[in-house]
């Protein structure tokens, strides 16, 4: 089942094709892998698709449901959360707060009261317990180190249990140990139903946690499958390694 | 690679040190500083000094009203005084068309002169928004100096460069300034409690996540455009009432005093200094900026001077000091806590062997990096 | 005709706007900073320009030979003590700090100078040249001239030369072209001179077509921030472009209706162009996320 399909996604930045005819599936309720060499796409896909930048052409759709260009509040309204490359955070907000910048208030006067409110902070806690902060709530983000700050990210785009969740390199710089701990956020979440698009360099991780890979190289999709099959891939290995032997030395 | 670790749940909490003065502290405070300023004309009834307070108390009208926008979003103003000259001319312009008598009832207008400001704040703000934040700045200028223009030239409405005269009001001699003064501090009081109000809000916080990052707060959800348009209005209301209440007292509205682009300087510089983006920080700066610039230009009378002042002043503060004194403050003392805390925490063995390492237990506490400029919910004191 | 009279005086006098709204979008190009000083820095070099000429009888544009380099000094030390001290949000912060610069060399302006209009009162400054029936004034003949040498230099200087290409990588990206062994810091010096020299060549110009006082300074910083916006911050090509255009709007607009509806024109302009293309006329778009 596909929760999230691009068709011929194109984008290109002055003469530089980031997309190029685009078209990928991902598997709903699964933990998908995005993986390619440098400069394949990945992040300008994750970019297009949770619109922060707009696709010249082509489409995106959630479900069934036509999503390309919508602005960034509409995808999050979707239920599409994403994380960065680089972590961005609220630095001069406490960790508290930023998890409850991500809970959702409907309405003129719901937003004048104060913004700490009993069942918000409940599931802020939640949260917070769940990715291992929960100590650190009264602590301005600024002042956490990277590692916490990744999970601290995590933690609020769980806030608004997006039924998706993008994560742009969630393994970078980031020590083993941690690495596990977010890897096993990542299962108990998937186990109640959250879909996860991972962009990844860290081969490892990516075969160890995913379910269904996907690559990308110079700005299209190449091929997809289970982890084994496309690690064993030779047109992955060579997009990786360049063209191999056709091209000379 | 950083070394990152969380601390299994079981290891020894670090100790929290808050980031404000306990709450009794700061309402106490608050509380304080509030029977000050109403015993203050009673105390030193001299109408030079209590006209020196009408002033201060003006001057922090806008200075918190301009801070719950441009501090609050981030997105700094300098042409506020587009809205202090429209809460001029707004006052004026209904006290010698309506032929009110100049009573008591004049202080009635001052919502009118907030409500005038705030609803053309609306359209302009909906224009310049759009822009990133250096391209606002500079267009808040323009915008001002828009309004300057119109007030030149548009001399059958606002009689151009000769001005307008307000009648007197029915009370004068020593007792003259005291109905401005306490009106005055009504008003900003209720600036003050507006802005106290946006602070602990779920509308403020979303505030506070824009002037953190406002393509992150959009992707969470929140409405951006609509977050810093309202703070814009409030802010556009706040410095009109300024205005308002500046018209009567002085008794004439002039094009190039009603939209001064000293006035922005001047609320810039204390808000500035005082620390921009928190609760107390245009209080202080207000306070303690505006009965010195009034005293000085009573001694020496030369306005370049008092230019070169808030020049310099904000210079040095931009360099040296760019949160301002409540924040500069504040995290200094909070060091002291925080390395005190640690020494107790060290004595009581609460470092580990474990992969906490020695010292703090490592990753898991927060590094300690020095002062910290604005931040909504920390590290300030509050008015109230 | 009246009109076409308007179109050439605005062309004219667009050549001198040209020179200082160059300066200020170079400088915000290569450094990222809004100089709002510019306008008083104008000022001060028309007052230069004035002084030398009252006291020493020096004809301004021989003048411009001791001004020039005195106002690239100054733009020198000004980045040196206020720029380059600016670690965090360079942007919004130099802005502020130039604002407050620019406050200060008022105060000082006005201290010195008082603030009795003045004006540089040349011999040829009332002469004009007629052609037709329409009016060339000798002084702007002779401002277009120099605008047109001076933005030629430029424009050789960026474009021909090591240092203008080591510019331009700057301007394009300031950590690689670090990488690559170009002093960031250098070239930053030196183009705020040359901002703020080209302001005093500026502000002669306008000293001599206006009279002046320090207060002056606001109106030019606006009306060059406007055309800064319009053309993109960082286009020289659009600085020089909306220069024009923006004068000779202003000047058609003060003929056909009337002279302080032109000024007001100019920034209802700009608004109209910013509501529909937010990044001026040449500018860049925001680039959104990371």
């Amino acid at each position: 089942m596909s929760v999230i399909q691009v068709t011929d996604l194109k984008k290109s930045y002055g003469g530089i094709r980031a997309l190029a005819g685009c078209s990928m599936s991902f598997e709903d309720k699964a933990i998908n892998g995005l993986i390619g060499p440098n400069g394949s796409g990945k992040t300008t896909l994750f970019n297009v698709i949770t619109g922060y930048e707009t696709a010249d052409s082509g489409q995106v759709s959630l479900r069934g449901q036509d999503i390309t260009n919508a602005k960034p509040d509409k995808v999050f309204e979707h239920g599409i959360g994403r994380t960065f490359q680089i972590t961005r955070i609220f630095p001069q907000l406490t960790v508290l707060e930023n998890v409850h910048v991500a809970a959702q208030r409907q309405g003129f006067v719901a937003q004048a009261r104060g913004w700490d409110s009993t069942a918000e902070r409940e599931r802020a806690m939640e949260v917070l317990e769940f990715v291992g902060l929960a100590r650190l709530a009264p602590e301005i983000a600024g002042d956490l180190s990277y590692g916490q700050q990744k999970l601290l990210e995590f933690a609020f785009i769980t806030m608004a249990r997006p039924s998706v969740i993008l994560l742009d390199e969630p393994a970078g710089g980031v020590n083993p140990s941690l690495l596990r701990h977010i890897s096993d956020r990542i299962r108990a979440l998937n186990s109640e139903g959250v879909t996860f698009i991972i962009v990844e360099h860290d081969m490892e991780f990516v075969m160890r946690l995913c379910d269904h890979v996907l690559v990308m190289h110079q700005g299209s999709a190449l091929t997809s499958g289970p982890p084994e099959q496309v690690r064993a891939d030779p047109a992955v290995l060579e997009a990786y390694l360049g063209a191999g032997p056709k091209k000379g030395s | 690679m950083t070394t990152t670790e969380i601390a299994p749940a079981g290891a020894a909490a670090p100790e929290h040190v808050p980031y404000r003065p306990p709450r009794p502290l700061r309402y106490g405070a608050t509380a304080g500083l509030l029977a000050l300023l109403i015993a203050f004309p009673l105390v030193f009834p001299n109408p030079t000094v209590t006209s020196i307070g009408v002033f201060t108390m003006i001057y922090l009208i806008a200075a918190i009203g301009w801070n719950m926008f441009s501090g609050y979003s981030g997105y700094i103003s300098i042409g506020h005084a587009a809205y202090y000259g429209i809460g001029q001319y707004t006052v004026a312009l209904i006290t010698i068309h309506a032929h009110l008598p100049a009573g008591w009832g004049l202080f009635g207008l001052l919502p009118v002169a907030g409500l005038v400001a705030a609803l053309a704040s609306i359209p302009i703000g909906f224009l310049l928004l759009r822009v990133r934040k250096h391209t606002f700045i500079v267009l808040t200028i323009a915008v001002m100096f828009i309004f300057q223009l119109l007030a030149f030239n548009l001399t059958t409405i606002t009689n151009g460069s000769g001005g307008l005269t307000l009648p007197f009001p029915t009370w004068t001699g020593d007792f003259f300034n005291m109905p401005f003064y306490y009106v005055g501090l009504l008003a900003a009081v209720v600036a003050g409690a507006v802005a106290w109000w946006i602070r602990r809000s779920k509308y403020g916080l979303g505030l506070f996540a824009i002037r953190d990052d406002e393509e992150r707060a959009r992707g969470l959800g929140i409405k951006v455009t609509r977050t810093k348009l309202i703070a814009y209005a409030a802010s556009a209301f706040f410095v009109g009432i300024a205005g308002g209440l500046y018209a009567p007292f002085v008794g004439s509205v002039y094009p190039q005093f009603a939209f001064d682009p000293t006035f922005d300087l001047a609320i810039a510089v204390l808000v500035f200094v005082g620390g921009i983006g928190t609760l107390s920080g245009p209080v202080l700066g207000a306070l303690v900026l505006i009965p010195l610039q009034q005293y000085f230009y009573l001694q020496f009378g030369n306005a370049n001077l008092y230019l070169i002042a808030y020049g310099v002043l904000f210079i040095l503060i931009l360099r040296l000091l760019p949160g301002g004194i409540v924040p500069g403050v504040t995290s200094a003392w909070r060091s002291r806590l925080v390395a005190r805390a640690r020494a107790r925490q060290e004595l009581a063995g609460a470092g580990g062997t474990g992969p906490e390492g020695a010292g703090p237990p490592g990753g898991a506490g927060p590094k300690d990096s020095g002062p910290k400029d604005t931040r909504p919910g920390a590290g300030q004191k509050d008015r109230a | 005709m009246l009109i076409l009279q308007a179109i050439i005086d605005g062309i004219l006098i667009g050549g001198y706007y040209a020179l200082m709204a160059a300066g200020l979008t170079l400088v915000f190009g290569v450094m990222e900073i809004v100089n709002f000083a510019q306008g008083i820095l104008v000022v001060l070099g028309a007052y230069l320009s004035y002084a030398l000429y009252s006291h020493l009888h020096i004809d301004p544009f021989l003048g411009l030979l001791i001004t020039l380099p005195a106002m690239f000094v100054v733009g020198v030390v000004i980045y040196w003590t206020m720029i380059k001290p600016i670690r965090r949000d360079r942007v919004i912060m130099s802005l502020l700090t130039m604002f407050a610069v620019g406050t200060v060399i008022e105060g000082i302006l006005d201290l010195i100078f008082t603030s009795n209009l003045v004006q540089i009162t040349t011999p040829y400054v009332n002469s004009s040249v007629q052609v037709g029936s329409l009016i060339f004034p000798v002084i702007y003949l002779y401002s277009f001239g120099m605008a047109v040498i001076l933005l030629s230099a430029l424009y050789w200087l960026l474009y021909r030369t090591k240092f203008g290409r080591n510019l331009r990588a700057t301007t394009q990206n300031p950590t690689a072209a670090k990488m690559v062994g170009i002093d960031v810091d250098r070239i930053s010096a030196f183009t705020l001179g040359i901002g703020v020299s080209l302001a005093a060549a500026g502000g002669m110009v306008f000293g001599s077509t206006n009279s002046f006082d320090a207060a002056s300074s606001y109106d030019l910083i606006s009306r060059l921030l406007a055309i800064v916006i319009l053309g993109g911050f960082g286009s020289l090509a659009g600085a020089l472009v909306a220069s024009i255009v923006m004068l000779v709007i202003e000047d058609v607009v003060a003929v056909v209706w009337s002279p302080t509806w032109g000024q007001t024109t100019f920034y209802l302009v700009l608004i109209l162009v910013l509501l529909l293309r937010p990044q001026g006329l040449f500018g860049r778009t925001a680039v959104r996320a990371q």
